[in-house]
């Protein structure tokens, strides 16, 4: 019970959200990449948060990204039969990345990062003001 | 004397290890925004201070054989953590509202702050008494 507990709880959810934008951005980098080194389009992929103890504290959560899952939406058909990898009919499959999804994620994920960073600076003025105490 | 000094302390002491436990609190909501399924959790300042207070006055068993059982909630203070009602729910099941807990954590940082500016102007006041001067 201490104010670096709210370090702890506050790194692990820039650690969460930090790892949240490298998903967003290589979602975002390959948006338009029709073959990967398996073959198949990329895949869009997004992070779970789960809330996790930190240690010792036992009223207070932090926060964790527990698995990066693929997107289970259908691909993006393009009409292109000028494409190397278009089918028969002229079609190549895309990413399902969902650009407009993936820039609102962003967002999302750096408005977070910026409330913990400052809730940590809080802590910390807070931290320096009780080693001040007495002097 | 050092009775007394702990009794001239003691009150400012304990409120700032309530605010302490409220910002861990408020802390872990505030990192949870974005979990599915989470629920914000908060507690009563009054209450758990003038249960802090109480607590004090209890007297510990002490332990004599490991065989002995053990005092629940050592360590940190017995709150009462209730959840919160979110004004507005959301789809995901998590009722974390950035806004509520923003102002009660910056709220709770600022009395903090005004708790720790007592406490070190009660020192510089036995600092006076001892000096003299």
């Amino acid at each position: 019970m201490s104010l670096s507990n709210v370090f702890d709880i506050a790194s692990s959810a820039l650690s969460a959200q930090s790892q949240r934008l490298n998903v967003v951005a290589s979602n975002l980098a390959n948006a338009d990449s029709a073959t990967s080194s398996s073959g198949t389009p990329y895949k869009a992929r997004q992070v779970v948060f789960t809330a996790a103890p930190v240690a010792r504290a036992r009223d207070s959560v932090g926060v964790r990204v527990t698995s990066v899952l693929d997107d289970p939406s259908p691909p993006r058909l393009v009409y292109d039969p000028k494409h190397p990898l278009a089918d028969a009919k002229g079609y190549v499959t895309m990413p399902n990345v969902n650009v407009v999804e993936e820039m609102t994620n962003m967002i999302s994920a750096s408005r977070a990062y910026q409330i913990n960073l400052d809730m940590m600076n809080t802590a910390k003025n807070l931290l320096l003001k009780t080693l001040a105490l007495g002097q | 004397m050092l009775n007394g000094l702990d009794e001239f302390l003691a009150p400012r002491l304990k409120a700032l290890d309530v605010r302490v436990q409220r910002s861990e609190v408020l802390a872990s909501n505030i990192a949870n925004a974005d979990t599915p399924h989470y629920k914000a959790r908060d507690f009563d300042f009054t209450q758990a201070l003038r249960g802090a207070m109480d607590a004090r006055r209890e007297v510990g068993l002490m332990r004599t054989s490991p065989r002995h059982l053990s005092q629940p909630h050592s360590g940190s203070l017995p709150v009462d953590l209730k959840y919160r009602v979110p004004v507005q729910a959301s789809i995901d099941g998590n009722t974390v509202e950035m806004d509520t807990e923003l102002a009660q954590f910056s709220d709770n940082a600022l009395r903090m702050q005004a708790d720790i500016t007592f406490m070190s102007a009660r020192l510089r006041t036995l600092q006076i008494a001892i000096t003299g001067q």
